[in-house]
């Protein structure tokens, strides 16, 4: 019989990450491809609790692994206890989000189950029952297909590269005995600190609006928020913006800061150094907006205008709004 | 080019290229707009090592030799000429010539915090009435008790509004011409000592020229550079190691235009495709990259002979004049590429064209760099 | 104290990467190879550490892979590291980054560690994980994209803070730990003219498999649990479709465009 394909659910606050639907769509095509039960596993505090909604997803097995040791997210301990969901599981693949955390404990978790591990991948296949994957690497410059040579495979998936599974189900919850001690636990999180503003990060956005030191002022941004309310996008910024004050760190795309994969990518007033172009060029549609048609962001885009962008802004806003009824 | 470096001189090549790009570059056109000297970037390049290139690790050097800091050189005037020219007089004009000249006391007093910035030096030796015709300063140092008093006014002084130090060359004995001069270390607390006119130039504006104006100036006799009557040959021995510096700011300069010209042929179109594609500009920037070539070659000569130990005298007066004229030529091309762009303050070429002139200028003219090369090669003639 | 930081020799940025007539390598033609980003954080965090507790604190720049790496273990010496160590054998080629992982955990076995500094990720695969499982393999605790470091006065924990979406963790770690750097955490200094002629002299202590409890076939090629298949190039973009008119027109036929032709919003 095929291994099972699980599917970490990364919880927070008791919820699942919306990227846990995307990753079950990945698994269930994986399983059609090559044979295997989807199941999700569900570790530490909030566990149990996001078991009841992990329940009515398409999957055929929720497995949770919760400890008085796990109440907060540590990737030592974690990793023990999704170790022993993939034992329990009989797991041959193991999916993860290529978020924070999802890197964070596949790489942990690999280590220790001697397991592949592809990082941020963009397409997930199959060759003799093992996974193929195609991942960036080179900042994006060069794709690189990698397959695996070792019994089980971890992978971790960019966001909004499949869609989120729409069916449902009524899963049975395994809950899996996980033996952790204090020195499993000698580095675990004791505090979380909001820092964003209420929108998605933008590493996590379907959409993000940009903007570069064109916009002149921090306060020249609320352009760019009133754009990106219209059609529920997050605002980034070039490196240069948030050199000069306009906006926080967290939203800067680009070599020294993220690196995104949204559906659509606005870039306004930013003229598209590469140190910039490889922190978004996987976006799926990019549109930019310059006043200098010579910007190497045009060379990049999919749409491109030409025109001040406080004039063209406004109208793009009003024109959205219209789209939204 | 097959010049082999070693591991430390392409270490700091890097290093000066990696602050240039990074800390100078961004500032560099607003501060020669608004004419600021960059006093942040000039002490962070002080810390880091680079005003000290000429000093001795006893004093809190590297003694990294010339060609090292001709390579930092031409990295810092790539991207600022006006920097460049700073961080030149401290090493060449100031630093070196005490290391050279002076005594233990004197190297120990004032040789450790010139090396690292933290005080910044200035080298005067023209004067209203003398530039070319460097013996016929008119400065008087007149010798009283332990002190000479000293009276006169300093041209052109690089770097003079902000110096601590400066080396000043005055006449001590009015009976010979060139050895009647004396070198002198003088602090700017000393009483006596005022800055001038602030000069308005046409290029380097985010350098500082400045006069300084001595009025009954009580310098100590213990601040005496090397001996009595000593002045000119030591200005003149200085000024040889200063034009490999000014030589290596031409290279760097000539290297920025040509850099900004090939940039700017790939982005520009006209009739339809880049205009690198034509050949009216090719054969520019082919001329450019050749003479660019032959004068980098010129100054790591110059300053590899200096580094040895041997006579450069001539070397040093070829590599500043060839520079220089390279500079000049790629900067008057590097505009005519960007044609009516290359004229406005937007692109960076307008600054190189302002900053270029100079080369040929300051640190001896080019018609001086002619008269010294004759010399050297016409001897049987004198 | 001892602090190791690891630094990974890799291309430039601004480097043009080509795919090599093999299809599994890059060539090496015009790639100019720097300290990766993300290690400078690492090395500067050490030296400022050692500035911080001012006694008793030595930081090891330890790098693995080809001669080539030796420049960048150089100029961590020229920033202000006192010991460098390169990790090299021709059994360590070819591997994934769990087989790099095994090795350099037990080269910091060797050089004994009471804190680890890495970048968050090495800017040519991009894995983001060697580090991690650097950690795994040494069983010590980890703190990943750290822009914050913070270490007790009795040296034996540290607390970090760390991004993620939307908010910062604060991770406290008992010493030894793992920690991978990020932007943020620190403004790394240039190399100084004194350190580059320091490091010069300095000897560069050389590890090889045999220094090292792992049997060739754990290491290299051999001990990855991946293979590369082939490099492929980006699928090209269609070329741009720029839009016409004036502020107005341009604003309606793209809002048209997104929804119609590329069914995004």
């Amino acid at each position: 019989m095929a291994k099972t394909i699980l599917v970490f659910g990364e919880v927070r606050n008791g919820a699942l990450k919306p990227i846990t639907r995307e990753l079950v769509t990945a698994a269930a095509q994986l399983a059609q491809a090559g044979g295997g039960a989807v199941a999700l596993g569900l570790v530490g505090d909030g566990a149990e609790q996001a078991a009841g909604d992990a329940k009515a997803l398409p999957v055929a097995k929720v497995y949770t692994a919760t400890h008085a040791l796990l109440s907060s997210y540590s990737s030592q301990g974690y990793a023990v206890a999704l170790a022993a969901i993939v034992q329990a599981a009989d797991a041959g693949v193991v999916l993860f989000g290529a978020t924070a955390m999802g890197r964070d404990l596949a790489a942990r978790a690999s280590a220790r189950c001697g397991a592949a591990l592809f990082s941020d991948c963009t397409e997930l296949g199959l060759s003799n029952g093992t996974l193929r994957v195609k991942r960036p690497v080179y900042s994006g410059k060069v794709v690189a297909e990698v397959e695996s040579v070792a019994p089980v495979q971890m992978a971790t998936i960019r966001p909004n590269i499949f869609a989120p599974a729409t069916g449902s189900g009524s899963a049975d919850v395994v809950a899996v005995p996980v033996q952790i001690e204090e020195k499993h636990v000698r580095g675990r999180v004791k505090e979380v600190v909001q820092t964003a503003t209420g929108t998605r990060d933008i590493t996590e956005a379907e959409i993000i609006v940009a903007g570069g030191r064109s916009l002149k002022s921090a306060e020249n941004f609320a352009l760019l928020e009133d754009l990106a309310k219209t059609v529920g996008a997050s605002v980034g910024a070039s490196r240069a913006a948030v050199d000069a004050g306009y906006r926080p760190h967290s939203a800067q795309v680009g070599q020294t800061g993220k690196v995104v994969n949204p559906k659509l990518y606005i870039a306004v007033g930013i003229s598209g150094a590469i140190q910039h172009l490889v922190g978004m060029r996987t976006s799926k549609v990019i549109v930019a907006i310059n006043k200098d048609e010579n910007a190497p962001i045009f060379q990049k885009a999919d749409y491109g205008i030409v025109g001040d962008l406080f004039e063209i802004v406004p109208k793009i806003t009003e024109e959205f709004k219209k789209l939204r009824g | 080019m097959l010049f082999t470096l070693s591991d430390e001189q392409r270490m700091i090549q890097e290093t000066a290229r990696e602050f240039a790009d990074h800390e100078i570059a961004p500032v560099a056109d607003r501060h020669n707009r608004e004419g600021k000297f960059p006093l942040d970037i000039v002490k962070k390049l002080g810390k880091m090592g680079f005003l000290g290139m000429a000093v001795p690790e006893q004093y809190g050097g590297t003694s990294a030799g010339n060609l090292a800091l001709v390579l930092a050189l031409e990295e810092v005037n790539r991207v600022c000429a006006s920097t460049g020219v700073t961080m030149s007089v401290q090493n060449s004009l100031v630093n070196s010539p005490i290391v050279h000249w002076g005594n233990e006391d004197i190297k120990r007093r004032y040789l450790p915090k010139l090396a690292t910035g933290e005080h910044l030096g200035a080298y005067a030796l023209s004067e209203p009435g003398s530039g070319s015709d460097a013996a016929g300063l008119v400065t008087a140092a007149v010798r009283d008790g332990d002190d000479f008093v000293l009276n006169g006014t300093k041209n052109f002084i690089t770097t003079g509004a902000e110096a601590d130090i400066v080396l000043v060359m005055a006449r001590t004995d009015t009976s010979h011409k060139t050895r009647g001069i004396t070198a002198f270390v003088v602090e700017s607390g000393m009483k006596g000592y005022a800055v001038g006119k602030k000069e308005d130039k046409l290029g380097l504006r985010a350098s500082s020229t400045v006069q300084l104006v001595f009025e009954d100036m009580r310098v100590p006799a213990a601040n005496v550079l090397g001996e009595v009557g000593s002045g000119f040959k030591i200005a003149m021995h200085t000024l040889d190691g200063g034009r490999i510096g000014i030589a290596a700011q031409a290279v760097g300069i000539a290297q920025a235009c040509l850099d900004a010209s090939i940039k700017y042929a790939g982005e520009r179109e006209a009739f339809d495709q880049p205009i690198g594609k034509f050949q009216a500009i090719q054969f520019k920037i082919a001329d450019m990259a050749m003479r660019l070539e032959a004068a980098r070659l010129l100054v790591y000569n110059a300053a590899s002979l200096k580094d040895a130990g041997k006579p450069h005298g001539k070397e040093a007066a070829m590599a500043k004049l060839f520079a220089s004229e390279t500079a000049n030529n790629a900067a008057r091309e590097a505009v005519q590429i960007h044609g009516g762009a290359g004229y406005l303050e937007d692109f960076p070429v307008e600054r190189f064209f302002r900053d270029a002139r100079i080369t040929e200028i300051y640190e001896g003219t080019s018609e001086i760099q002619r008269i010294v090369i004759a010399r050297h090669v016409l001897k049987n003639l004198q | 104290m001892k602090i190791v930081v690891l630094v990974k020799s890799v291309p430039d940025t601004e480097s043009k990467i080509k795919i090599a007539a093999d299809g599994v390598s890059i060539d090496p033609a015009g790639i100019k190879f720097v300290m990766n980003p993300y290690d400078e954080y690492a090395v500067e965090e050490g030296l400022r550490i050692r500035e911080r507790l001012k006694s008793d604190v030595t930081v090891v720049a330890v790098s693995m892979g080809p001669d080539r790496v030796v420049e960048v273990l150089r100029t961590a010496l020229a920033m202000g590291a006192d010991d460098a160590v390169h990790v090299n054998d021709p059994a360590f080629e070819g591997g994934d980054a769990h087989a790099s992982a095994r090795v350099l955990a037990e080269a910091v076995r060797l050089v004994g560690a009471d804190l680890v500094l890495g970048g968050k990720q090495g800017i040519d695969d991009d894995a983001a994980f060697t580090c991690a499982a650097i950690a795994e393999y040494l069983d010590i605790p980890q703190a990943q994209i750290v822009t914050e470091l913070v270490l007790s006065d009795d040296r034996s924990r540290a607390t970090a803070r760390r991004r993620v979406e939307g908010a910062d963790e604060m991770v406290e770690l008992v010493l030894p730990a793992m920690i991978t750097c990020d932007k943020g955490l620190n403004e790394p200094r240039y190399a100084s003219l004194p350190g580059i002629m320091k490091a010069k002299k300095k000897e560069i202590r050389k590890v090889g498999l045999a220094d090292l409890p792992l049997k060739p076939e754990q290491v290299g090629a051999k001990g990855s649990a991946t293979r590369l298949v082939k490099y492929h190039g980006l699928p090209e973009r269609p070329p741009v479709k720029m839009i016409p008119g004036d502020a107005a027109a341009q604003a309606k036929e793209l809002a048209r465009l997104l929804r119609e032709e590329a069914k995004v919003i």
